[in-house]
């Protein structure tokens, strides 16, 4: 156990300070991320106008949920896996007694931190500009949402890491996360609340792993209906699933793989 | 036990085929063909614990293919493999824990922090305690003399320093054996000699088994007593280096220095190589009255006594051929096959 937490601590610390390098490029990650304030604006501007299943504070309120939801389940590892399997540089990692996944999550989580200031300064900004949308979640609110982030982060990397195996293979493995990245734009509440979907679009949604990338985090956050039960369901039986596949296709993938370059 | 065994080790593997144009490209999109390659053909050889072996060959000829296979990285297509006991496709803890490779082309350092940060994590990795970690790191680091370059992002390293600090993380764990691919890769003569010091010292002081494949023939003449010969995927020699040299480049090299007013003072450089000189041997060089010509071992009494007898010599000396041309003679005339 005290070994499990010096390789956590280790990982944690240098990987920190590899991303606290990259802080102004971070400033423009998370600037990428504001997607959700653009439909923030359009709901907006719908719910003043029509009944749309929301009040106007409460689609600002869940974008902004959202946006914090989008930034802490951000992850890239897929482009960093095809690059090294692609280059060789999967090699050296290879070569150590700890599974390379280390490597790729302690540089999510670490990044995670080191984008927290810069998450904050944007909501309070959304704040200064839409006073009305301001309010203080409870604590239980606060810790559902973080509960529910990391849950989310995990699930969404898994999940990536999964399509990255297929890197031994394609070497463009990136392409298959891009075709997935179509369904999430959708069935993820991204780009509208689940709660303006029509029923049978929205109970089937919630079958796949998609809304509990974002829609539930950010549901959780703003006091919105969540069943916790099925929450918890589907995204553990998504989590096995393709925490199985992922063990599969790296110990096949091993086999495929030539260190090109290296 | 030996430390390497290796038994009629072989890998094949398929290359896609394209031809060129866009009739090379359409066709090449609907339908894939592949050439099977076989990089290394039945290789056996075994490494006792503590020696050094070079391991030598043309590029293309299969030595990192070789040397993936007994680190683990690729799985052989055929033949067994065993490293400290172990078969390192199985890529078990206590074999990583025993073994190191390390690439002169490739890093494992974070480029933009310190290496002492990558160090950190390598240390994590292989379970060593702070204090074991800090001695260990002191230790490495003065056998290398980068104390100072160790707070200092690896990006504003020379590239001899940077090789450096990569041997150090390489070797932070103490490991049994050592794969070397090319560890002195484009470094100056000064860090060559630096890092062929550190490994004999490495080697001596931990009896460590070292496999080394370099182009640097300094490299290997200073470090290895034993060479492996690799050509186009087969293992063709397996022995010292003066017997390699005996076996496939059976030539001596004579130097002569001839008088400046002997009969030849008359002839052109290219006259006399061509016209004169070419007739006892191959002529190497020819600068001025030096010259320098290879002649087969057997025919070498006869050729210094007809050299004596023809010309007007200064000086002569008669020596082994530097080892790089030998070695790079064998390969390029086929001289193996």
């Amino acid at each position: 156990m005290r070994q499990l937490w010096r390789k956590i601590s280790a990982f944690l610390s240098v990987y920190y300070a590899y991303m606290v390098e990259y802080r102004a490029e971070l400033l423009f990650w998370v600037l990428s991320g504001a997607f959700p304030f653009i439909l923030m604006g359009i709901w907006i501007e719908a719910a003043r106008t029509t009944d749309v299943g929301l009040t106007p504070v409460e689609f600002a309120r869940y974008f902004l949920a959202a946006f914090l939801a989008r930034q802490f389940s951000v992850v890239w590892v897929i482009w960093d896996f095809e690059r090294e399997v692609v280059e060789g540089r999967l090699s050296p990692r290879l070569l150590q007694p700890i599974d390379p996944v280390w490597h790729h999550a302690a540089g999510h989580v670490s990044e995670r931190l080191a984008r927290v200031p810069f998450i904050l300064a944007i909501a309070a900004f959304v704040f200064l500009i839409y006073p009305e949308a301001a309010w203080l979640p409870s604590v239980g609110n606060v810790l559902g949402f973080a509960i529910a982030a990391i849950a989310a982060f995990a699930l969404r990397f898994l999940v990536q890491y999964t399509f990255a195996m297929f890197a031994f293979w394609t070497e463009r493995a990136s392409a298959i996360d891009q075709f997935w990245f179509l369904f999430y734009t959708f069935l993820s509440g991204l780009i509208a609340p689940l709660e303006v979907f029509p029923p049978l679009v929205r109970a089937i949604a919630l079958w796949t792993p998609f809304p509990y990338l974002i829609h539930i985090p950010a549901s959780l956050l703003v006091g919105l209906p969540v069943n916790v039960g099925q929450a918890v369901l589907v995204m553990g039986g998504w989590g096995l699933v393709f925490g199985l596949a992922n063990r599969w296709l790296w110990r096949q993938g091993l086999k495929q793989y030539s260190g090109m370059g290296a | 036990m030996a430390a390497i065994a290796v038994s009629g080790l072989s890998k094949t593997y398929p290359v896609a085929v394209k031809e060129p144009g866009w009739k090379g490209t359409i066709s090449h999109f609907f339908q894939r063909r592949y050439r099977l390659v076989q990089a290394v053909k039945e290789v056996s050889f075994r490494v006792e614990p503590g020696e050094i072996v070079g391991f030598l060959g043309p590029n293309g000829a299969g030595k990192t293919t070789t040397l993936k296979m007994l680190t683990g990285l690729i799985h052989p297509s055929a033949g067994e493999v065993n490293v400290v006991g172990y078969e390192p496709f199985q890529r078990q803890p206590e074999f990583l824990q025993a073994i190191t490779l390390v690439m002169g082309q490739k890093q494992q350092l974070l480029w933009d922090l310190p290496a002492l940060d990558s160090l950190k994590i390598n240390a994590a990795v292989y379970g060593l305690t702070d204090k074991e970690a800090r001695s260990r790191i002191g230790e490495l680091s003065e056998m290398l003399a980068v104390e100072k370059q160790l707070t200092q992002p690896v990006r504003k390293l020379s590239l001899g320093e940077r090789m450096k600090a990569e041997l150090l993380a390489a070797l932070l764990h103490r490991p049994k054996v050592l794969f070397l691919d090319e560890p002195t890769l484009g470094l100056d003569i000064n860090a060559q000699m630096a890092v062929r010091e550190f490994l004999r010292d490495y080697n001596e002081r931990y009896r460590a088994t070292v496999i080394l494949t370099s182009h640097y023939m300094a490299d290997i003449t200073a470090l290895a007593e034993r060479v492996l010969l690799i050509y186009q995927g087969g293992l063709i020699y397996d022995g010292n280096l003066d017997g390699l040299l005996v076996r496939f480049a059976p030539y001596r090299e004579i130097k002569l220095e001839l008088a400046r007013d002997g009969r030849e003072r008359d002839l052109s450089e290219r006259e006399l190589s061509e016209r004169v000189l070419s007739s006892y041997g191959e002529v190497r060089s020819l600068d001025g009255c030096s010259v320098r010509l290879l002649v087969q071992r057997e025919q070498l009494t006869q050729v210094v006594a007809r050299l004596l007898a023809d010309f007007d010599v200064v000086d002569l000396t008669v020596t082994d051929p530097p080892v790089e041309e030998a070695i790079g003679r064998v390969f390029q005339t086929g001289a193996v096959a």
